[in-house]
C-alpha cells in the first residue's frame, strides 16, 4: 500500500502577491485609478527631470566668481561665497565664534531635557530657561568679560531669524497665558480688556504691527528715549504673538473638565494656586503641540522684518541677489533660503506630531 | 454658597466679591493710565516735531503714479482716492486668492485621501513642501525668480494668440460693455430670482407630497434661458478684445501686472496647502458608519457624498477654513515686499512717507484690516450657525 503523502502547496497566484498585487490594489484598481496614476506619472515626469537637471546635473559647484558658472544649471558657487553672510549677516567675522558658541550652548543645554532617564527635568528646564537668555545676550551683544560690543545693526542672517523667533516665543508665552486666563475670567472689566487686546492683534497683519512699532513706537515714548530697531521689532512680534498663544492656551483651559476646577476649589486653593498647581499644568500639557505650531508660524513670520529693513536670512539673500557682481542669482538664493526655512519648519512640525502622539494619555473625552 | 454671599458684604480683602471689584478697578485704572501716558507722550512729540495731526491730508493731491488701479486715477487725485485704490487692490487679491485657494485646496485635500498611491503621495509632498516655506519667500520667489526673468513682450509666451505671458505680466482678452450689457445683467438677476422661487416651490412640494422635482435641470434651463433670450434681443452683452503686440508693448485687452500674478499665485499655493489639510481632516472625521448607513438606505455613490458625507464634513471644515481666509486676507499685505499697490505698500508705505502722518495712516490701515477680518468672520459665523449640528 502506498503511504499517502501530501502534495506540496501550490504557490499563490502571481496576481495576489508582491509588487504586482500591490500595484493592482494601489495604482490600477479600476479605470479611473489607472487614469489618475498615468496623470500623476505625467506630472512627475514634467517636474522632476528639469529640477534634477537644474539643481544637480547641470549645476556649478566649484569656483569663486560669477564667471566660473559656465554650465546652464544652478550656480551654487553664489551660495558658497555668501554662506557666511546668510548665516551671520554683518556680524564681524573674527567674532562669529560667539554666535557658534551660543548655538552650541543651546543644543548642549537643552539636550538633557530630551534624555528619558534624566530626573528633575522641570527644575533643570526652569534653570536653563532663566540662565540661557542671560548667557546668550552676553555672548551675542558683548560688553561683559572683555567681549567687544557688537551692535544689533550688525546682526543678521539665520542668526537674527532665530533670535527674533526665540525671543518672540519666550516673551509671548507668559503674556499669552495671562491673557488666556483673563479672557476666561469672571470679572467683566478684565475680560473686556483681554478680549479687546486679543482680537485687535489677531485682526491685523504682522506687517502693520511692524510698521507701527517702527514708526509709531518712537512717538509713544517720552522725549529723548529711543529704542533699538531690533528691540522695537521684537516688542511688536511679542505683542502680536501673545494674542495667538492666548487663543491656543484658552483651548487647553476649555478642555479641562469642570471637576478639576471644583476639586481645586474644594481643596481650599485660591485662584492663583488652583490655576498654577492644578489647571495650568494640565492645560499647557494639552496645548504643547498647538504652541509648537504657533512657534512654526512665528518662525515663518520673522521673514517679514525685511519690510522694516532688518537683515534676517531672507533679506540677506535678497540683498546678495541684488549685488551687481552676482546678477541673476535670485533663483539660487531663494531656493537656498526656502530649503533652510523648510528644514526648520518641517523638523518642528514632525516633532510636534510626535509629541501629540506621546502626550495623548487619554485626557480627551 | 448663595446664602453666604447674601449674608454679608464686607469692605475687606477677605471678601472675594470685594477683591474682584478692587482688582477690576485697578485693571481699568492701569489700562487708562498707560493709555493717557502714551497719548501725552505722543502729543508732546508731535508738537516738538511740528506735525499737525488730523485727517486733512486726505484731501491733498497725491502726485504719484500707481501701477494698477481698478477705478480711474490721475496723479492730481487726492490721497483719499489713493486709499480707495489700495483698498480695492487688497480686496481684489483677497477675493481671487480665496476662490482659487479653496478650489485647489479641496482638490489636494481629496487627493490626499485617494486610495491611489501616486496621487496620495503627490498631494502629501505638495502640502509638506508649501506650508513649510514662508509666504513672503514664496511671493519673492515668484516675482523675482520667475516673472521678472521671463522674456519681454516681444518674446512672450503665446497661448493660442489670446494669452501672452511676459515680464510685463499676463495680457489676456478683455471685455468691454456694449448696449446689451445692462439688459443682460437684469436678465441674470431675474434668472437667479426665478431659481430661488423654483427651489422654494420644489422643496415645499417635496415636503408635502414627497414627489421629487428636477431642481438642477430646471435651474440650469432658467440660468441659461433667460440671459440667452436677452442676448438674442439686445445683442451680445460684452465685446471681447484680444491684445495685439504694437511696438514694444501690448495694446487692448486686459493686462495683469506681474506683481498681482506673483502675489495671487504664491498666496493661493500657500493657503491651499493649509486648506487641503483642513478638508482632509474634515472628511476623515465623518465615520465610516455614515457611509455604510447611507448605502444600506439605498443611496447611490453621488447622493451619499452630497447628502451625507459633505454636510457633516463641512461642519468640521468651516471654522478652520474661516481662519485660513482671514490669514489670506492678512497675508495679502505681504505685497509690500514686491510693491504691489495695495493697502500696506501704497498707503502705509508711500503715503506715509510722503505725508509723515504716521498715526493717522497706521490707524486707518489697521482699521481696514480689522474691518475685513470682522466681516469675513461674521459672514462665516452666520453660515456656520446655519449648518451647525442642532443638539437636542
Amino acid at each position: 500500500m502506498n503511504a499517502f503523502t501530501f502534495k506540496p502547496d501550490m504557490p499563490p497566484p502571481v496576481k495576489t502577491v508582491g509588487a504586482i498585487a500591490w500595484m493592482r490594489a494601489n495604482l490600477f484598481s479600476n479605470w479611473l485609478n489607472t487614469l489618475l496614476t498615468l496623470f500623476a506619472l505625467y506630472l512627475v515626469w514634467l517636474i522632476i527631470p528639469p529640477v534634477v537637471q537644474w539643481t544637480l546635473i547641470d549645476a556649478n559647484w566649484v569656483g569663486t566668481t560669477r564667471a566660473d558658472c559656465t554650465k546652464a544649471g544652478a550656480c551654487w558657487v553664489f551660495i558658497q561665497q555668501r554662506f557666511d553672510q546668510f548665516m551671520y549677516g554683518y556680524y564681524p567675522s573674527e567674532q562669529r565664534w560667539r554666535v557658534d558658541l551660543t548655538v552650541a550652548a543651546a543644543v548642549f543645554g537643552a539636550a538633557p531635557l530630551f534624555i528619558k532617564r534624566f530626573q528633575r527635568k522641570a527644575l533643570y528646564g526652569l534653570c536653563f530657561l532663566v540662565t540661557y537668555p542671560i548667557i546668550a545676550y552676553a555672548l551675542l551683544f558683548g560688553g561683559v568679560l572683555g567681549l567687544q560690543i557688537v551692535p544689533t545693526s550688525q546682526w543678521g542672517g539665520l542668526m537674527l531669524t532665530l533670535v527674533i523667533a526665540t525671543v518672540g516665543i519666550a516673551g509671548a508665552l507668559p503674556l499669552g497665558v495671562l491673557l488666556a486666563l483673563g479672557r476666561r475670567s469672571k470679572m467683566p472689566a478684565v475680560k473686556v480688556v483681554c478680549v479687546t487686546f486679543i482680537e485687535f492683534w489677531r485682526g491685523v497683519p504682522l506687517i502693520t504691527v511692524l510698521f507701527m512699532s517702527s514708526v509709531m513706537l518712537p512717538l509713544f515714548l517720552p522725549e529723548g528715549m529711543s529704542f533699538d530697531k531690533l528691540l522695537r521689532a521684537m516688542i511688536g512680534v511679542i505683542l502680536f504673538q501673545s494674542a495667538y498663544i492666548a487663543e491656543v492656551v484658552r483651548g487647553g483651559l476649555q478642555a479641562i473638565s469642570r471637576g478639576q476646577y471644583e476639586a481645586a476649589a474644594a481643596m481650599g486653593l485660591g485662584y492663583w494656586r488652583s490655576m498654577g498647581l492644578v489647571i495650568l499644568p494640565q492645560a499647557l500639557k494639552l496645548v504643547i503641540p498647538g504652541i509648537v505650531n504657533t512657534f512654526i508660524a512665528l518662525f515663518k513670520d520673522t521673514s517679514l522684518v525685511v519690510i522694516i529693513g532688518l537683515f534676517d536670512l531672507l533679506n540677506s539673500v535678497k540683498q546678495a541677489a541684488a549685488d551687481p557682481a552676482w546678477l541673476g542669482m535670485a533663483t539660487e538664493g531663494y531656493v537656498f533660503a526656502a530649503l533652510v526655512f523648510w528644514i526648520f519648519c518641517f523638523g518642528m512640525s514632525h516633532y510636534s506630531r510626535g509629541l501629540e502622539r506621546k502626550l495623548d494619555t487619554g485626557h480627551k473625552r | 454658597m448663595q446664602n453666604i454671599s447674601h449674608a454679608s458684604y464686607k469692605l475687606s480683602l477677605s471678601d472675594p466679591r470685594f477683591r474682584a471689584l478692587l482688582f477690576q478697578v485697578v485693571t481699568v485704572v492701569v489700562v487708562l493710565a498707560i493709555g493717557f501716558y502714551l497719548l501725552h507722550n505722543t502729543q508732546t512729540n508731535l508738537q516738538h516735531r511740528g506735525i499737525t495731526s488730523g485727517f486733512d491730508f486726505l484731501e491733498r493731491s497725491a502726485g504719484f503714479g500707481i501701477a494698477q488701479h481698478l477705478i480711474p486715477y490721475e496723479e492730481a487725485n487726492s490721497y483719499a482716492r489713493v486709499f480707495l485704490i489700495g483698498l480695492l487692490n487688497t480686496l481684489l487679491v483677497t477675493f481671487i486668492g480665496i476662490v482659487l485657494a479653496t478650489l485647489l485646496g479641496f482638490i489636494i485635500g481629496v487627493a490626499r485621501l485617494s486610495p491611489n498611491w501616486m496621487i496620495n503621495k503627490l498631494a502629501t509632498v505638495y502640502v509638506e513642501t508649501f506650508r513649510n516655506i514662508p509666504p513672503l519667500l514664496q511671493i519673492l520667489f515668484w516675482y523675482f525668480a520667475v516673472f521678472l526673468t521671463l522674456p519681454g513682450p516681444r518674446g512672450s509666451i503665446n497661448i493660442e494668440d489670446m494669452f501672452f505671458i511676459s515680464n510685463r505680466g499676463l495680457n489676456m482678452p478683455g471685455a468691454s460693455m456694449t448696449d446689451g450689457f445692462w439688459p443682460f445683467v437684469v436678465a441674470l438677476v431675474l434668472a437667479l430670482l426665478a431659481i430661488v422661487l423654483m427651489v422654494r416651490y420644489a422643496n415645499k412640494r417635496f415636503e408635502t407630497t414627497g414627489e421629487p422635482f428636477h431642481k438642477f435641470w430646471v435651474g440650469l434651463l432658467l440660468f441659461i434661458g433667460i440671459p440667452g433670450v436677452s442676448t438674442l434681443l439686445f445683442g451680445n452683452p460684452v465685446h471681447w478684445e484680444v491684445p495685439q503686440l504694437e511696438g514694444f508693448n501690448f495694446v487692448g485687452g486686459w493686462a495683469l501686472i506681474p506683481e498681482l500674478l506673483a502675489l495671487t499665485l504664491a498666496l493661493t499655493i500657500y493657503t491651499a496647502a493649509f486648506i487641503a489639510e483642513i478638508v482632509r481632516s474634515g472628511i476623515r472625521s465623518v465615520s465610516h458608519g455614515q457611509t455604510e448607513a447611507a448605502r444600506s438606505l439605498g443611496l447611490r455613490e453621488g447622493p451619499t457624498l452630497r447628502k451625507v458625507i459633505i454636510p457633516q464634513a463641512l461642519r468640521v471644515i468651516i471654522p478652520p477654513l474661516t481662519s485660513q481666509y482671514l490669514n489670506l486676507a492678512k497675508n495679502s499685505s505681504l505685497a509690500a515686499g514686491i510693491g504691489y499697490p495695495e493697502m500696506v505698500s501704497l498707503f502705509a508705505g508711500t503715503v506715509l512717507n510722503q505725508t509723515g502722518q504716521a498715526i493717522e495712516v497706521i490707524a486707518i490701515t489697521m482699521s481696514v484690516y480689522l474691518a475685513i477680518s470682522i466681516s469675513i468672520s461674521l459672514l462665516m459665523n452666520s453660515y456656520n450657525k446655519r449648518i451647525a449640528l442642532i443638539e437636542r
